[in-house]
């Protein structure tokens, strides 16, 4: 038995033991509710042995911090997880991992959404979260206090994002009846004062006791005095802009740092003006306005918010992936050998080395060489933002293209090209080791 | 009887002259009363008198506009506690906060404004995943949308420049991975492409210390430059335009039809 990790058994059990009842209480909570509603007899006699189960073996095993009964994860599961995702192909794994779960959960979302199922995912969520703070690599990570907001992030956004889907998936199967959505149920006007102003007051007063235990539980982080001098390894951005130092790895910081957060912006300003579908205003709906719905949902749930808990709990010394159960040993190594598209083509291609301008040239024989290096690279890209609008808008965006008319349609598409660059770009850097398509260093002009 | 004491000395408290000198009205229980209510208190005017009922549902509002306004009044006013405390030298920045912990009466007043800082981008994310999922930004409404990407920017780089002020490794060194993002601008960082089009005269006119990085921190590294720069950031001139924006955003739900529905 090692002794640290028994130490650490004994610094979280009180935590842990506190928070298997807290899961007991919800459970028990949720019978009585799902008993006062329906009076069904199984679902509340199961909850309240999932309940027992929490208060009665996991919450006083985990107080008792034994070697031997101490609720953890099947190191047969923390060894495989670290395998995959912490191996050199986790980020494809993790990336493509998130794609297909959340396409899964969209396509097969008529089951999601049903409470029971819903709530089993969330009981064996927490069940795992619970278990994974056992290992003292998981707490390590999801316990900083800074990422302590992340972890509260990725469980709110599936509370809400299952609320939001049931409701949409609601007004679907009504609108398919010929019903008006459940939103419009509620027609009827009612007085400001009691009804919105006493539920602002509650929600005023439950928020401050959230935030005034949360910070008594928890110390905001303060670590050593600033020193210019040591740099910490990794050096992380605050976790709101994790998404954008992810994309890092694939872009230059002109690209990363400064054209694509300035198009994300510009992206969400004009989402109202490219959006020409009157339907789907005032109520949830998919079914109404899917292409806008899934284009939100591929910018933020993939493209934001996952990227976001990629670097935050898998980013860790010298930005290499390790995986949840995985100790950050900055000694791990990951081999790097990109290489840019000028050197697949004239090295690998044709066999010789890059076009390089002599020594002595002046400034446009020097631009003319580096143009003829990259023209593969520029060739594409051009091609890309000029050919693929036109040829969207003749083909699967034919219709669009007829509705919003010239000037919002190439806005649209070329936002949507942009947006794009990003998982183009990761799954190039995955197959064939890309680096830049064009590549410029001279001008600092790398894609 | 306790009760008709206790209702005797409420009644006093409400006869008084000061109680009717502040709340001008009695509790408003009928109709009448409860639209005067709302038509002529301060604090209650920026709402509607009647509002459809599902336009209150917290399945359907998930409140977070809401919830986002209050963070925004707890961070404001932990904020200015806060000033008291804190001095944003180099010599004073990290002890001061140490202080804050250690020192200054119950101690979690720093934990509350981080916290409440942390809560709010999340807040705000919500806010607008529930604005995009219900079609709210559709017309009438595409300009209030557009405010509210303002305000979220605004948000982020609220928390991002109140990041700095703990002075330790941890701030410093996510302001500098950030900011170094502003030397690779196009035209305008000295790493970033398109840099040396601004040559007059064989001088290069963007360098590191005159390139937008250099605009945002001060100096050509994070320093008590930047420390001064980001502190009136994060106390002044941001919540000085958040709030404007604000105004603006609440009196356009109200003029753009109210809080969205079906038709």
């Amino acid at each position: 038995m090692d002794p640290n990790l028994l130490t650490h058994w004994q610094n979280i059990s009180g935590f842990l033991g506190f928070y298997y009842i807290a899961l007991a209480l919800m459970n028990g909570i949720a019978a009585f509710v799902v008993w006062r509603r329906s009076h069904a007899t199984v679902g509340p006699v199961l909850l309240l042995l999932l309940s027992l189960v929490y208060v009665g073996v996991l919450a006083p095993l985990a107080f008792s911090a034994d070697a031997t009964w101490m609720p953890r994860m099947p190191s047969w599961f923390t060894q495989l997880t670290n395998e995959i995702l912490g191996g050199s192909w986790g980020a494809v794994i993790y990336t493509v991992g998130s794609i297909v779960l959340l396409g899964g959960l969209f396509v097969a979302r008529k089951f999601f959404v049903r409470p029971d199922v819903a709530w089993i995912l969330l009981n064996a969520s927490l069940l795992a979260l619970g278990l994974s703070f056992s290992d003292p690599n998981f707490y390590a990570i999801a316990a900083k206090p800074d990422n302590v907001p992340i972890v509260g992030l990725i469980f709110l956004l599936g509370f809400f994002t299952w609320l939001a889907t049931s409701r949409a998936v609601e007004n679907d199967a009504r609108a398919l009846e010929g019903r008006p959505p459940l939103e419009k149920e509620n027609d009827e006007k009612i007085l400001v004062w009691p009804d919105l102003v006493y539920t602002e007051l509650i929600c005023m007063i439950l928020l401050t006791a959230l935030l005034l235990f949360w910070a008594i539980g928890l110390d905001a982080p303060l670590e050593e005095p600033a020193s210019s001098v040591k740099t910490p390894n990794p050096s992380k951005a605050p976790w709101y802009f994790l998404g954008l130092q992810e994309m890092l790895v694939y872009f230059d910081p002109w690209m990363a740092g400064v054209v694509l957060p300035s198009l994300i912006v510009v992206g969400l300003m004009a989402i109202p003006y490219l959006d020409f579908n009157p339907k789907g205003n005032g109520y949830y709906t998919i079914e109404d306005r899917k292409f806008s719905y899934l284009m939100y949902q591929f910018g933020f749930l993939v493209l934001w918010i996952t990227l976001i808990v990629l670097g935050t709990f898998l980013r860790g010394p010298n930005w290499n992936i390790f995986a949840v159960y995985e100790y950050w040993d900055p000694h791990k190594v990951e081999a790097l050998n990109n290489i840019d598209l000028s050197n697949m083509f004239w090295e690998q291609l044709m066999g010789v080395s890059l076009p390089k301008a002599p020594n002595e040239a002046g400034f446009f024989t020097q631009l003319g060489f580096i143009l003829y290096r990259e023209w593969l690279g520029i060739a594409v890209t051009l091609l890309y933002f000029i050919m693929l609008p036109p040829l969207m808008a003749a083909t699967v965006f034919r219709g669009f293209f007829v509705k919003m008319g010239f000037m919002r349609f190439m806005v649209m598409s070329n936002l949507i090209l942009f947006m794009a660059l990003l998982p183009i770009k990761m799954v190039l850097r995955w197959t064939v080791n890309l680096k830049y398509i064009i590549a410029i260093p001279e001008y600092f002009l790398n894609l | 009887m306790p009760a008709t004491d206790r209702s005797s000395l409420s009644d006093a408290i409400r006869n008084s002259q000061i109680w009717k000198s502040i709340f001008r009205h009695p509790a408003p229980l009928d109709r009448r009363n409860r639209i005067v209510v709302v038509l002529t208190n301060f604090f209650l005017h920026l709402h509607p008198v009647s509002i459809k009922k599902q336009g209150i549902a917290l399945s359907f509002t998930w409140c977070m506009g809401g919830v986002t306004f209050f963070l925004f009044l707890v961070e404001t006013i932990t904020g200015v506690l806060l000033m008291f405390y804190y001095r944003p030298t180099l010599e004073w920045a990290f002890q001061d906060i140490l202080s804050l912990r250690d020192v200054a009466s119950l101690g979690i007043l720093r934990e509350l404004h981080r916290w409440g800082a942390h809560a709010m981008v999340i807040t705000v994310w919500l806010h607008m995943y529930r604005v995009f999922l219900t079609g709210s930004y559709k017309p009438p409404r595409e300009f209030n949308w557009v405010i509210g990407v303002i305000l979220l920017l605004l948000t982020l780089l609220l928390s991002f420049t109140g990041y700095l002020l703990p002075w330790d490794q941890l701030a410093i060194w996510a302001i500098t991975v950030g900011s170094n993002m502003a030397r690779a601008t196009p035209f305008l960082g000295y790493e970033g492409p398109g840099q040396a089009l601004f040559n007059v005269g064989g001088i290069d006119m963007i360098t590191s210390a005159s390139d937008a990085r250099f605009m945002l921190l001060g100096e050509r590294s994070v320093g008590e430059v930047t420390l001064n720069r980001f502190y009136i950031l994060h106390c002044i001139a941001i919540p000085l335009a958040v709030a404007f924006l604000l105004a603006i955003h609440f009196w356009r739900v109200r003029k753009d039809g109210g809080i969205s529905g079906p038709l």
